[in-house]
């Protein structure tokens, strides 16, 4: 673990790795992971235990009973279901229609289009979240209160999303390509369907993942939107666990945490693909 | 209803045979080819408009009359700002905002700063397995994240309390005290943020070439003279970036403040010990159903982010870009 590895003994000494590098970054490395395992650990002692002083800091072996308890003091897995549909619809919409749109904005020439791209990031900088009253108004007018489609309308597509797509199309995707398809009859459809997409898919899958990751996790919207428990989405249901707090501390977090592990999952299949994709940074210029 | 346009738009209408040459194809397109780049960008637009922009410049709407949602909507002209002007819940909520904003987003940074220098070394090992750590407090759920940490700076039964206790200090009341509650949100702000705030400067500096960092170390720089003189400026458009986009989003934080107080969500603590200027404006909104006056806070935070994103926009780019 430290820096005396055969490797790096071999190099100058100026570029090797201190040790101290090491223990900075272990150090952030347990700050990130810590909270997750805390939630863990009192999800799995009864109240009695989580109480106590010192904390403990072993997981016991009541998460199954809590868990149990999860399920049977809030519709949980009605929030999860909600939750999965809602954030995996958001997912697929950005992954299409921010596909779509960064397509039409990298490869195809129409008048207005400089400025309508302009427009699509200038969207970026407005704080649309402080328009929440509105925005309650316009969906009930829609009749959409307490319905699933009001929280996934909003969520379908993303001026990021349009600005991390075109910038992969414009770079994936060969003028060459597109012209030569067009001769050879396809229409603008076509080429999208059967050339573009295909060729960006994989930064099509890491955006919908960014939409899904996000959309799990919003809280206001749902919050103000979502009225009845059958229709919570697991952030919501884990509010509702939380007026049980001071009764119950394991129920919280036990809500919590079945709430994290579908991402934390998901994570461990998908994380590298995740960092890759912040990595790629649409963010350099 | 904007899955809609997602319709594959009509098939061409005349297909261009193989000898169709370059120059004639715009002549000969149809107009379902010459709308279809309008429908692939419609979507976005029109999602935009109806649940961002329309919204945004009814805010501005409302915030004119005594709104009520069930009773009747009167235009009183400027009276919910000169109200608003005068009500220390207002001033109070602005505070605190700027004041959770201020220490989360600063720490945040810096910390970002340094684990990407660490990071960036090239020689570093296990560099992938640090990267998807750093990950995975963004993907934690905001609301689990707040119901931990509300643990951990418990006053009875918390983690950091009992190790406070261990050298003599405490039992602290984070929640109910204006400094306390304001540390504990931006603990979780920074935590929820700084290892994705690294990864995009992370990102940033792999692009610039090694040489530079080893032509340093030949000269004689060590590492915090390297990070000062070549990571520092090297990250400056990101550095604006971020700086810009967690003033937008910083500013608009109401999760962890309506979360972190069991005794009283809505406020913040019975005091208003943490209530931001998001969770006024909702408490004004649904908690007592007055849309006008909630619309005006809506109206001075967006005033509020605009101007601090400008000037944080301007100060940030100020960062000397040397080499």
């Amino acid at each position: 673990m430290m820096t005396s590895t055969p490797r790096s003994r071999s190099r100058r000494p100026v570029d090797r790795v201190r040790w101290w590098t090491y223990a900075l970054l272990i150090l952030g490395a347990a700050i990130c992971l810590f909270p997750v395992y805390w939630m863990f650990v009192v999800a799995s002692t009864d109240t009695a235990t989580a109480t106590e002083m010192p904390p403990e800091i072993v997981p016991g072996g009541n998460l199954p009973h809590l868990v149990d308890l999860v399920f049977s003091t809030v519709p949980f897995l009605r929030a999860l279901v909600n939750s999965v549909l809602v954030a995996g619809t958001i997912g697929v919409g950005h992954a299409l229609l921010c596909s779509l749109a960064g397509f039409a904005f990298a490869k195809l020439h129409f008048p207005g289009r400089d400025t309508l791209f302009l427009v699509v990031v200038l969207t970026m900088t407005v704080p649309t979240q402080l328009a929440i009253i509105p925005q309650f108004l316009i969906v009930a007018e829609l009749g959409w209160v307490d319905t699933l489609q009001a929280l996934i309308l909003p969520g379908l597509a993303s001026a990021f999303g349009i600005f991390w797509m075109r910038q992969h199309l414009s770079t994936a995707l060969s003028d060459e390509l597109v012209q030569a398809a067009r001769i050879d009859g396809a229409n603008t459809w076509q080429i999208f369907w059967r050339i573009a997409f295909p060729i960006v898919r994989p930064a099509a899958y890491v955006l919908g993942l960014f939409g899904y990751v996000t959309a799990w996790n919003d809280f206001l919207w749902p919050f103000v939107v979502m009225k009845s428990p059958e229709n919570y989405t697991v952030q919501i249901a884990i509010k509702a666990l939380q007026n049980s707090f001071d009764i119950d501390l394991g129920l919280a977090m036990a809500g919590s945490f079945v709430a994290t592990l579908p991402l934390l999952v998901l994570f461990v299949f998908v994380g590298r693909r995740m960092v890759a994709g912040i990595m790629e940074g649409a963010f350099k210029g | 209803m904007a899955t809609t346009r997602l319709d594959p738009a009509p098939e061409a209408p005349a297909p261009r045979g193989p000898h169709a040459r370059r120059a004639s194809s715009r002549v000969r397109q149809g107009f379902a080819e010459r709308i279809a780049p309008y429908a692939y960008i419609a979507p976005f637009f029109l999602i935009f408009a109806v649940f961002g922009l329309f919204p945004l410049l009814f805010t501005f709407y409302i915030a004119l009359f005594d709104w009520n949602p069930i009773g009747d909507q009167t235009y009183i002209g400027f009276d919910n700002f000169t109200r608003l002007w005068e009500d220390g819940r207002f001033w109070n909520a602005a505070g605190n905002t700027v004041s959770i904003w201020l220490l989360s987003t600063l720490p945040q940074l810096m910390l970002a700063l340094v684990l990407a220098h660490l990071l960036n070394h090239a020689r570093l090992r296990y560099a992938a397995f640090f990267r998807m750590t750093m990950l995975v407090p963004y993907i934690t759920s905001v609301a689990a994240t707040t119901i931990v940490f509300a643990q951990i700076f418990d006053r009875d039964y918390g983690l950091l309390n009992w190790l406070l206790g261990l050298v003599g200090v405490g039992p602290v009341n984070f929640v109910q005290s204006v400094p306390g509650s304001h540390l504990m949100i931006a603990t979780m702000v920074i935590w929820r943020w700084f290892g994705y705030t690294t990864l995009l400067y992370l990102a940033s500096l792999h692009a610039i070439p090694r040489e530079t960092y080893e032509a340093a170390a030949v000269d004689g720089a060590g590492g915090v003279k390297q990070f000062w003189h070549i990571t520092v400026p090297s990250l400056r458009p990101v550095i604006i970036f971020t700086v810009v986009t967690s003033t937008i989003y910083g500013l608009q934080i109401f999760t962890e403040p309506l979360l972190v107080s069991r005794a009283a969500p809505l406020t913040c603590g019975p005091a208003r010990e943490c209530q931001t200027l998001t969770l006024f404006l909702y408490e004004q909104g649904f908690g007592v159903f007055e849309f006008g006056y909630a619309a005006a806070v809506g109206v001075a935070l967006f005033v509020m982010v605009v101007a601090l994103a400008l000037i944080n926009y301007l100060a940030s780019s100020r960062i000397r870009s040397e080499r």
